[in-house]
């Protein structure tokens, strides 16, 4: 590839943009390598492969009472096309307004951090037919599970690997090494007529970390089978059994409100809550930036900041937001190093790996501690407003009698508020499943409103 | 319209027709159905406003090139963010991959018009030409209108993001052609803050292809930010929703948004071949009441979802979906197209040269029929009124769609009455449409805001809708 090379794209986007005036520069540099494939049946449905690189350049001018910002990028890393974009970024912030929170952070920087075991360079050497034989491997096992699986979406597995470089004027300049892996499969079972999709995904950093193709095309089978013969079920108020997959949703949802920048700007439910009860005492969150092989671990964060384990919710009780320098710098705190951005995004704030500890329970056992209730495997739709903490979301899984899932269910809702939710949290599983960087047990709610027939 | 399009392109990286037919050569040398390039180049630059101030300012150059490459129902691709001849060659080799077997020797010439026989958004000035203090300027005076309109707005969120986006696509049945696409939209978000300390938000938002200088003018934009304003204090007020199945009867315009999920993406011709929609092999069928007409129409000057040509080069056209309750159409692309032995429809479209083509909408909405809205709301004994939508989702296999409204009324002995929250209505595609008994003669299409996700790709859209009456839906409220 032509192109400067990372180490001096960044120092000469950070050279450039200062001599022309800026007070303070900051860029990174991320590349990757991906290649992705599907296999659907016995075909090959495709294969890409990609390298790519951007360049993100973040300029800060000085003025009365502040600094200006702006951040521009690109994929061009020819030698004047950075110079350029150096000189556009610098002109792009003095047409901003001055804001005394804005700029670089000036220490905290990440020195030294322990091996997060975020690659295996061996994957590297991985053919794509290799590749190709675990998707075939799981689409296979799907479609021997049932009789009733005789199509699907397809089985897909792929490979990203980055190496990322940060610098900044403030003094840091650093870099890593990353992949990520994942497959998935995704059936589509039939009976009289009627459809049901599920799927199931694996993913790591590290090949050998995925867990057995057979193994997820079988589970993604089940799910769809068992979903087989779906109804609604009356509208009701009664205790609703998370499964891991949904109740990491609920964390997600919960985790925008915990974001600096909803906090400072009063658009979180959360926002004045602060030390306070928030959840059941069974609810503990953790975000802890060196899980070792962790899908959201990374050395250091988008401003270079270091990471690492904080309790966010202890037993409970509101401990602490998630921030960034920007945010912090707002609310009067310290950064927690959940900067996160790409080449072409200013920081924002992301949780690194985020999750709720697991209980005692298994998730059986939850369902089986339900007399009447509502065991939830699939939540769509957008229904949740982070400022008022409304939840009003589209749902399916199986209906609960007696402790046993006895039909499944779907074109339903499930409501309530997410404050109440969390309080009412009555049962926690000790099962829990990475799929990304966000990861719950199953939960259960003691009580939230199903809207059905 | 010129070929300046392709001027752009050839001149820019050198590459000249020779170039383009020598790739696709590469990608033919193994036996394919199908082979084509896709260039990119585009700028988008968003400003944002939050506190009072414009705070940053971000501009993004993106360029890249890829090549696929179709083999019965397989598809090889491969992209790179270098646009030269050897990045090509090596892309071709890499797509080719797909087909084991070799092809014979075939040239092909590429040649065409280059630029579409259409200009469907001609804009003098490209939105991201505009000096960067001229959007600043307009963020301000959102800013300064939307707060002397009512005290309790306590917070303002405003943004200004415009693309353009230049596009040429090579194939080897010779296909040349290259489009330029603008594309501008501001938001507006509020938050409102009642005596009680209950803090509400209210957004909205517009936009399409066309001059920047088309929302510059206030009735435009102060439409918009009024909408916010409005909706936030509406919302201040609104009670909890009432939970079960009930009437509903949507507004016109954004609530088209339901055809988008409850019909348009089971209409697509990927998830027909492979026989995974809840809609496969229902052609001929009815799926929808008499009188329910939906169209997908990528054609309509100006709009968010409109395209000149589509990401593989096809025209785009109106393409009738339901005629009078009657299944009669589906969205295609070019190789589930072929497969399925029907014509492309112009809906090939992919969110960056980085991703394969899919079939997508354009602007799908409803025409109008002959009811009185009004009349429509009076029939209704005990239901709810939707007017504002947030977001949307659909499972294809399944039919449940699912979509949330961010304004809604209860409707009470025919009247619209008081104002509730967070209401999502949840219903199956195949089965919801069949139920409609009333098409208000008031169609209207978005504001231009939409965004359609799929398979990870994002890619900008139109819905429209007139006023209608849909018996039935599971209303997801709180409220037994």
């Amino acid at each position: 590839m032509s192109g400067l090379p990372p180490e001096e794209a960044v120092r000469r986007a950070i050279e450039r943009t200062l001599a022309h005036g800026a007070h303070s520069a900051d860029a990174l540099h991320v590349e990757s390598d991906a290649v992705e494939a599907r296999v659907r049946g016995e075909q090959i449905d495709f294969v890409t492969q990609a390298r790519e690189r951007a360049l993100g350049i973040r300029a800060f001018v000085r003025g009365a009472s502040g600094l200006r910002s702006a951040l521009t990028s690109t994929s061009d890393l020819a030698a004047d096309a950075v110079d350029r974009l150096a000189e556009d970024t610098v002109a792009l912030a003095r047409a901003t307004a001055e804001d005394a929170c804005a700029g670089l952070p000036e220490e905290g920087f990440a020195e030294h951090w322990p091996d997060l075991a975020l690659l295996d360079p061996d994957d590297r050497r991985v053919t794509v037919e290799a590749r190709i034989a675990g998707a075939r491997e799981a689409e296979a096992a799907a479609r021997a599970v049932d009789p009733r699986i005789a199509n699907s979406e397809g089985s897909e597995v792929g490979s990203t690997f980055l190496r990322v470089r940060y610098a900044s004027s403030a003094g840091f300049d650093g870099g890593y090494e990353a992949a990520s892996h994942f497959l998935s499969s995704a059936p589509v079972a039939s009976e009289n007529g009627a459809m049901q999709y599920d799927h199931w995904v694996t993913a790591a950093r590290r090949m050998g970390d995925l867990e057995d193709p057979a193994r997820v095309g079988r589970r993604a089978a089940e799910r769809a089978v068992g979903l087989l013969g779906a109804r609604r079920v009356a509208t009701c108020e009664v205790p609703v059994v998370f499964d891991a997959t949904t109740a990491r949703s609920l964390l997600g949802n919960l985790a925008s409100c915990l974001s600096g920048y909803a906090i400072y700007r009063g658009s979180s439910f959360l926002a004045r809550r602060l030390g306070e009860p928030v959840a059941s005492p069974l609810v503990t969150v953790v975000d802890d930036g060196h899980r070792p092989g962790g899908l959201g671990s990374k050395p250091f964060d988008g401003e270079g900041q270091s990471t690492g384990r904080r309790t966010v919710v202890d037993r409970g009780r509101l401990e602490g937001w998630m921030l960034d320098c920007y945010s912090a710098r707002k609310l009067g705190l310290s950064t927690t190093g959940n900067a996160s951005r790409g080449p072409g995004s200013a920081p924002g704030v992301a949780p690194t790996n985020l999750w709720i500890e697991p209980g005692d329970a298994s998730e059986a056992e939850l369902v089986a501690d339900t007399p009447r209730g509502l065991l939830v495997t699939g939540l769509f739709g957008h229904g949740f407003n982070p400022v008022t903490g409304d939840f009003s979301r589209g749902a399916r899984g199986f209906w609960i009698e007696n402790g046993r899932a006895v039909h499944p269910v779907d074109e339903i809702t499930v409501a309530g508020n997410l404050g109440d939710m969390l309080a009412a949290v009555d049962g926690v599983a000790r099962e829990i499943h990475w799929f990304g960087r966000v990861a719950a047990p199953a939960l259960r709610v003691a009580r939230m409103t199903v809207a059905g027939s | 319209m010129s070929d300046a399009p392709l001027a752009l392109f050839r001149s820019r990286f050198g590459l000249d027709d020779r170039q383009l037919e020598a790739a696709i050569g590469t990608a033919l040398e193994r036996e394919v159905d199908h082979a084509d390039l896709f260039f990119e180049l585009s700028t988008s630059d968003a400003v944002v406003l939050e506190e009072g101030i414009v705070k940053s300012g971000d501009r993004h150059l993106g360029q890249g090139v890829g090549v696929r490459v179709q083999s019965g129902e397989r598809q090889g691709y491969a992209h790179s963010d270098e646009i030269s001849l050897e990045s090509l060659t090596l892309a071709a080799s890499t797509a080719r991959a797909i087909s084991e077997r070799p092809g014979g020797a075939r040239s092909v010439a590429v040649a065409g018009a280059g630029a579409p026989v259409r200009d469907l958004y001609p804009v003098a000035t490209a939105p991201t030409d505009v000096p960067v203090g001229e959007k600043v300027a307009l963020l301000d005076a959102v800013d300064r209108y939307v707060r002397q309109r009512d005290p309790r707005i306590v917070q303002v969120m405003a943004s200004l993001v415009t693309q353009q986006r230049h596009v040429m696509i090579a194939a080897s049945d010779g296909r040349l052609v290259a489009d330029v696409q603008p594309l501008v939209r501001i938001n507006v978000q509020v938050i409102a803050e009642g005596a009680d300390g209950r803090r509400e938000v209210g957004y909205q938002g517009a936009g399409g292809r066309f001059e920047l200088a088309e929302l510059v003018r206030p009735e435009r934009w102060q439409a918009v930010a009024d909408e916010a304003v409005r909706l936030a204090l509406v919302n201040l007020e609104a009670g909890p929703c009432p939970a079960g199945t009930m009437d509903v009867v949507l507004g016109p315009g954004w609530p088209g948004i339901l055809l988008h999920e409850a019909v348009g993406h089971g209409l697509e011709g990927d998830f027909n071949r492979k026989k995974t929609s809840a809609f496969s092999d229902r052609l001929g069928q009815r799926v929808a009441a008499p009188g329910v007409t939906v169209v997908d129409d990528g054609t309509l000057p100006g709009r968010r979802g409109s395209l000149n040509v589509d990401d593989e080069g096809t025209p785009t056209q109106r393409t009738v979906l339901i005629a009078d309750g009657i299944l009669r159409g589906y969205l295609q692309d070019r190789l589930n197209a072929r497969l399925m032995g029907m014509e492309p429809t112009g809906n090939g479209r992919r969110e960056s040269y980085a991703h394969l083509p899919m079939p997508r909408m354009t602007n799908t909405f409803m025409l109008a029929g002959q009811d009185d809205p009004e009349e429509i709301v009076r029939s209704v004994q005990r239901g709810l009124y939707a007017v504002t939508f947030g977001g949307g989702q659909v499972d294809i296999t399944s039919g449940k769609f699912v979509f949330s409204a961010s304004e809604a009324y209860r409707i009470e002995d025919g009247r619209i009455t008081a104002p509730v929250k967070g209401a999502t209505l949840i219903g199956n595609g195949p089965e919801a449409l069949q139920r409609i008994r009333g098409i208000g003669h008031d169609l209207a299409l978005d504001r231009g805001v939409g965004t359609c996700g799929k398979d990870g790709q994002s890619v900008p859209v139109g819905v429209g809708l007139p006023t209608v009456r849909i018996d039935g839906l599971t209303v997801g409220g709180t409220e037994g």
